[in-house]
């Protein structure tokens, strides 16, 4: 439905500038209907909650736990710097940072690997990707708690060689090898396609001008695939950050991050104020992420 | 296609090892799961032998299929909702110019990248803070139950289908649509009969994508869901977080293959959408299709 600019063929008359302003007037009219009722549903839904949370950042707290709209303060992003909350913050930081990093060394050449196979060898290595990916995410994180608990098979192997009974669940360890195995599929999918795309006969040239496969490599087919990467990256760091299900399943109660933290502010502490700050703290870091991450793509472009 | 650039030998092997072990930590933890739901013995970790034992106590297990009910009735909901609303959407960025299309281009986004706890406090506070206004002026109480579980889900599934129906819509020939209109097609006919059935497979992904995001949350659902209205993974999650039973994984069985099949019904339809789309590629059919129209 791309404005067709013409005036009524029936009409018979000549295309005036006056026509045709009226005729992009009612096109135009006609897309925001069209986007209307979305429109109205996201304002309502989702601007107006994130307005919401934005004010309750700056209410207070009553003693009964009730918030109050009124005695506006920063006390809330105040005490985001309080060595407790930003110990919280650097766990989480450096938890989605492991995360990323370790899904992308392992994506890479697993995606290189499937890209660079026939099609036929390809779609179905594919689907074997999108399984897990499409598969739920809560079940996926509940086998890990199986096997890495002290009665699971990591532990029994352990015991059978010889030694202790082995526990990694309750641990970073354990969360780090859960949010890898579950945002691992954002990071491949993104990849393979930016190499799936790529013009291989590039590398060809490389190869033809005496550049050894590293070089070929290093030279070409990175830089190359450089959106893919950061796409990725973006699509694993921002969930691992936020991540609240992997922590509560995985982790004990020295491996809290921010994501099961703010859920406690409202479902267990009932501090909603505070709760807010820190989902806004997390939005911020995420923001700037996102803005490093594409800044740091398109230099290498 | 570049059998003659890959790099043989040593590295290749290397590559084929990774891929191995990729796929062997993506599936072994699944397979484990699965195996052990057929186990006897009250313990997770222990084989005895098999048996059907604990699909048996989930199928008896009036919460277990309370919960499943709820899941069904919200998923089906949500996703028919958003479906519309978000190929709606798709088709007013990428084919209109209208008014506030920037800020809704960049409101449509953003719930995606938004993490999902986030998400939750949001509509947490919005439900709270509406639910006291309606008190105040009509005297109503409402509370939070399935209906908000389902507003909540539509909210952010919109923004799912938009973006892979317009993924879609971005693909296809415009020159297809102004075709039919040259072919006196009205609008809602050129719709009906080309773009309609050219976005069909992207239209199809983003629904069984708002069906599974539906289906598989845990944090919105459990900020928005009352007393009595919980869904099957919220459930499961409250299950897990207590201890770990061989019921969690026969549940957890049961909805692992629901994902799958709908994984394959996925795959099946987008071949066959694919193949239709690639017949209605040719002017000549999109001609005849109009006029038996």
């Amino acid at each position: 439905m791309t404005a067709p600019t013409l005036a009524d063929p029936a009409a018979g008359g000549p295309v005036t500038p006056e026509l045709e302003r009226a005729a992009e007037k009612a096109e135009s009219r006609r897309g925001l209907l069209i986007a209307l009722p979305s429109y109205i549903y996201l304002v309502l839904l989702f601007v107006l909650p994130l307005l919401l949370v934005f004010v309750y950042s700056f209410a207070t707290r009553d003693s009964t736990g009730q918030t109050v709209l009124a005695d506006w303060n920063l006390d809330s992003y105040r005490r985001l710097f309080s060595s407790a909350v930003l110990e919280i913050f650097v766990r989480s930081l450096v938890l989605a940072l492991a995360t990323t990093v370790i899904s992308l060394a392992v994506s890479y050449p697993f995606a290189y690997y499937i890209a660079t196979r026939t099609p036929r060898v390809r779609n179905v290595l594919l689907v074997f990707v999108m399984i897990p990916f499409w598969s739920n995410f809560l079940v996926r994180t509940y086998a890990w708690r199986v096997i890495l608990g002290s009665e699971g098979p990591v532990s029994q192997v352990t015991q059978l060689l010889g030694g202790e009974p082995f526990r990694l669940l309750f641990t970073n360890s354990a969360v780090l090898i859960g949010l890898v195995y579950g945002f691992m599929p954002f990071m491949i999918l993104p990849l393979y396609a930016a190499l799936e795309r790529m013009d291989w006969r590039l590398v060809e040239a490389a190869r033809d001008l005496y550049a050894d496969g590293w070089t070929a490599f290093r030279k070409v087919t990175l830089p190359l695939s450089m959106p893919g990467v950061v796409a990725g990256s973006i699509l694993v760091f921002i969930p691992s950050l936020g991540a609240y299900v992997t922590p509560a399943l995985l982790g004990g109660a020295r491996t809290v991050l921010m994501g099961d933290y703010i859920v406690s502010q409202f479902l267990a502490a009932r501090n909603w104020p505070f709760g807010s700050a820190l989902s806004f703290a997390v939005m911020f870091v995420m923001l700037l992420a996102t803005i490093f991450y594409f800044r740091a793509g398109a230099k290498t472009l | 296609m570049n059998e003659g650039t890959a790099p043989k030998g040593p590295v290749e092997r290397l590559l084929g090892l990774n891929a191995w072990l990729v796929y062997l930590f993506f599936y072994a933890p699944i397979a484990l799961l699965i195996v052990f739901s057929f186990n006897e013995n009250d313990n997770v970790g222990i084989w005895t032998e098999p048996s059907f034992r604990w699909y048996q106590a989930m199928f008896q297990d009036d919460r277990v299929m309370g919960a499943l009910r709820n899941s069904l009735v919200v998923a089906l909901f949500s996703t028919v909702v958003s479906t519309v609303l978000g190929t709606m959407l798709a088709i007013a960025l990428e084919r209109y110019r209208f008014r506030g299309r920037g800020a809704l281009d960049g409101i449509a986004y953003l719930p995606i990248i938004i993490p999902d706890v986030t998400m939750a406090v949001m509509l947490l506070v919005f439900f709270f803070q509406a639910f006291g206004v309606l008190s105040d002026l009509f005297a109503v109480r409402l509370t939070t139950g399935l209906t908000t579980i389902a507003l909540a889900h539509i909210a952010f599934s919109i923004s799912f289908v938009a973006v892979v129906v317009r993924a879609r819509l971005s693909q296809l020939d415009s020159a297809l649509e102004e075709a039919a209109a040259d072919l006196y097609a009205n609008r809602w006919q050129a719709f009906r009969r080309v773009t309609l059935p050219l976005i069909a497979p992207g239209v199809a992904g983003g629904a069984l994508l708002a069906l599974t995001l539906s289906l598989d949350d845990v944090v919105v659902t459990q900020f928005v869901s009352g007393a009595g209205s919980t869904t099957l993974p919220v459930y499961v999650f409250g299950l897990v977080r207590r201890g770990v039973t061989p019921l969690i994984n026969a549940v957890s069985t049961v909805m692992l293959v629901a994902s799958m099949v709908l994984v394959g019904i996925s795959l099946g339809f987008q071949r066959g959408a694919e193949a239709r789309a690639q017949r209605l590629a040719d002017p000549e059919a999109v001609r005849e299709e109009i006029v038996a129209g």
